[in-house]
């Protein structure tokens, strides 16, 4: 069930009258039993993954949480008896039990998630969004910020709420479990605040994201024919779509959990409004990067091995060198991962290694950076900010087109066609018109970037939602049917037609 | 008083732009980010000989110079 179809609409409304309708303390079974049926209707196989992941996660992290209370008691007991020595020994041991049992679950989670996505097979729906978000709630157990959960229905519907089950946000227990279980009263502003964003997540996927779909088909799809300055435009109209399809798929499933008075973290802050790479990963993906941060880089860093490396390193190269080469590898390990954790394919790894590469250049380059900034009169000033925005988002730009295609090889050399090629007339010829949008369509991609742009500028001073239910009713109610006439009238949609798969999904 | 000293100099070599002296929500307010955090986590386990780990990454254990010099002393006492 798509969250741009019909039966998803039908079935929302339903599932958001009949959770009102539930006393409190069942809305949670409710919406888990919403969850099952929603998940089941993308085949029932895709249950037993989910299935096996969530009693995978359930039975270690109490197994951890039995020996953490264990351990809590004997310490207090042991305390003023043993020596600090003894103490210390024990704590070690219990530690590593934990941890054992921490990486058995971890392994077997990653082989669910592996044998999931085997190429050539069809990969469950949101299988590695929800193997991340059960992994870090078992992580986060681990470490002692969470306690376990004892209900086991609870933690199914924590890995599986529906909405987000799809393509995120990858959700923290601490951060998501208290509005999930709460079972919230009806509140007819969360009701008003869920629909504005899920129509604007319409808006986003249907009208923009849609519509440029059919370019970037056709240029990805004949590498003979188009080459150089397509190239060029063909990296920029993905990096739009990119966005307007999976930020409007996030919008929908934030405005749905707030419907139901349930509040997601968001997942975008204007990630294109960035003016350096490291930037841009703090407003992309928001929950992905934090969890790659939190519950691997933290991991990797810290480690013992890493920080035994670190002290031989600075021994041997100096100082400067030496401390910064183990946080590198660090880097590399988790950037490798991330570009796996998209897909098992060399493009994937080759797109999380340049990531990996560029932020750490750049990291190296700082001091010669900040002397050029120092003799640039206007670096402060809009134009300089706007350079930097411009150069991020073609940076950006350059490495999603590891998405377009499917080799190194061909994304490397479509890439490079765009130097070599010298097919810049291209540009103003008037051959785009052949690359699959008539003139309609380029109008109501350029009106709907428009919007877009705007709105992402408002949101700079606060919620636009937020300043539009302030608004007189007469005017709010203009302002949405105008939303609501531009989804209808300009989405890519009808009777027959299935809206596009979200990009996402596939990961 | 002489740790916390020790704290304050590992700190303003790390960002010699940052007042460490008043400076709130370090960690929740991104102004010191993962490498930084990182990098003290080296810098502190050598001066201090204390392990820290990853779970002590919270932003409650390192928003300001005195939650830092907080954490180290309980880790010292374990």
């Amino acid at each position: 069930m798509l969250l741009t179809s019909y039966e998803f609409i039908g079935f929302l409304a339903l599932v958001i009258i009949i959770n009102y309708l539930c006393p409190k303390k069942a809305r949670k079974y409710f919406l888990l039993a919403a969850s099952v049926l929603f998940y089941a209707t993308a085949g029932l196989w895709g249950l037993l993954y989910i299935g096996a992941i969530t009693v995978l996660v359930y039975i270690s992290s109490r197994l951890i949480g039995k020996n953490q209370e264990a351990y809590a008691v004997w310490a207090k007991e042991n305390k003023a008896v043993l020596p600090k020595e003894q103490r210390k020994a024990y704590r070690e041991k219990q530690a590593g039990k934990r941890l054992l049992f921490l990486t058995v679950a971890v392994i077997l989670c990653l082989g669910v998630m592996v044998i999931g996505r085997i190429p050539g097979l069809i990969a469950p729906m949101g299988l590695s969004f929800y193997t991340l978000q059960a992994l870090g709630y078992l992580i986060d157990v681990n470490r002692e910020n969470i306690k376990p959960e004892r209900n086991f229905f609870k933690l199914s519907l924590f890995i599986g709420f529906f909405p987000q089950l799809v393509q995120g946000p990858i959700s923290r227990y601490e951060e998501l479990a208290p509005s999930l279980f709460e079972g919230r009263d009806f509140d007819i502003k969360n009701i008003s605040l869920g629909v504005w964003r899920i129509m604007w997540g319409f808006f986003k996927k249907l009208v923009i994201a849609d519509r440029l779909f059919s370019g970037v088909q056709t240029i990805t799809s004949d590498t003979s024919k188009y080459r150089g300055a397509y190239i060029l435009v063909l990296m920029i109209l993905f990096s739009l779509e990119l966005y307007a399809d999976f930020s409007g798929g996030i919008d929908i499933v934030i405005g749905t959990a707030k419907a139901l008075g349930i509040d997601v973290q968001e997942n975008f802050i204007r990630p294109y409004f960035s003016k350096s790479l490291k930037e841009y990963w703090r407003r992309w993906h928001i929950t992905m990067c934090n969890w790659f941060r939190n519950y691997l880089f933290y991991s990797v860093s810290t480690a013992k091995w890493l920080q035994k490396f670190s002290k031989f390193c600075r021994k041997r190269m100096g100082e400067a060198f030496g401390k910064r080469l183990p946080l590198y590898v660090a880097t590399f390990i988790v950037w490798g991962a991330t570009g796996l954790w998209h897909g098992f394919t060399w493009n994937y790894f080759v797109w999380g290694l340049s990531n990996w590469f560029i932020l750490m250049l750049s990291e190296e380059l700082e001091p010669v950076y900040e002397k050029i900034r120092g003799h640039i009169p206007f670096a402060d000033k809009l134009p300089y900010r706007l350079f930097q925005m411009g150069r991020t988002f073609l940076l950006v730009c350059c490495m999603n087109l590891f998405d377009c295609y499917s080799s190194v090889g061909d994304t490397l050399g479509m890439f490079g066609s765009i130097f070599t090629e010298g097919n810049f007339g291209i540009l103003f010829d008037g051959s785009l018109a052949g690359i699959g949008y008539s003139l309609s369509d380029a109008v109501i991609i350029a009106a709907g970037l428009l919007i877009m742009l705007c709105v992402s500028l408002l949101q700079r001073k606060g919620s636009v939602r937020e300043r539009i239910l302030r608004l007189a009713p007469p005017a709010r109610y203009a302002l949405f049917t105008c939303l609501l006439v531009a989804v209808l009238l300009f989405g890519i949609y009808g009777v027959g037609y299935d809206s596009t798969q979200f990009i996402y999904n596939r990961f | 008083m002489a740790q916390m000293d020790k704290l304050m100099e590992i700190l303003t070599d790390l960002h010699p732009e940052i007042d460490f002296e008043t400076q709130d929500g370090l960690m929740d307010k991104a102004i010191l980010d993962s490498m930084d955090i990182v990098h003290l986590v080296t810098e502190i386990g050598d001066e201090f000989d204390v392990t820290i780990s990853a779970k002590d990454l919270l932003p409650e254990n390192f928003n300001s110079a005195q939650a830092i010099f907080e954490m180290i002393e309980r880790l010292e006492e374990e």
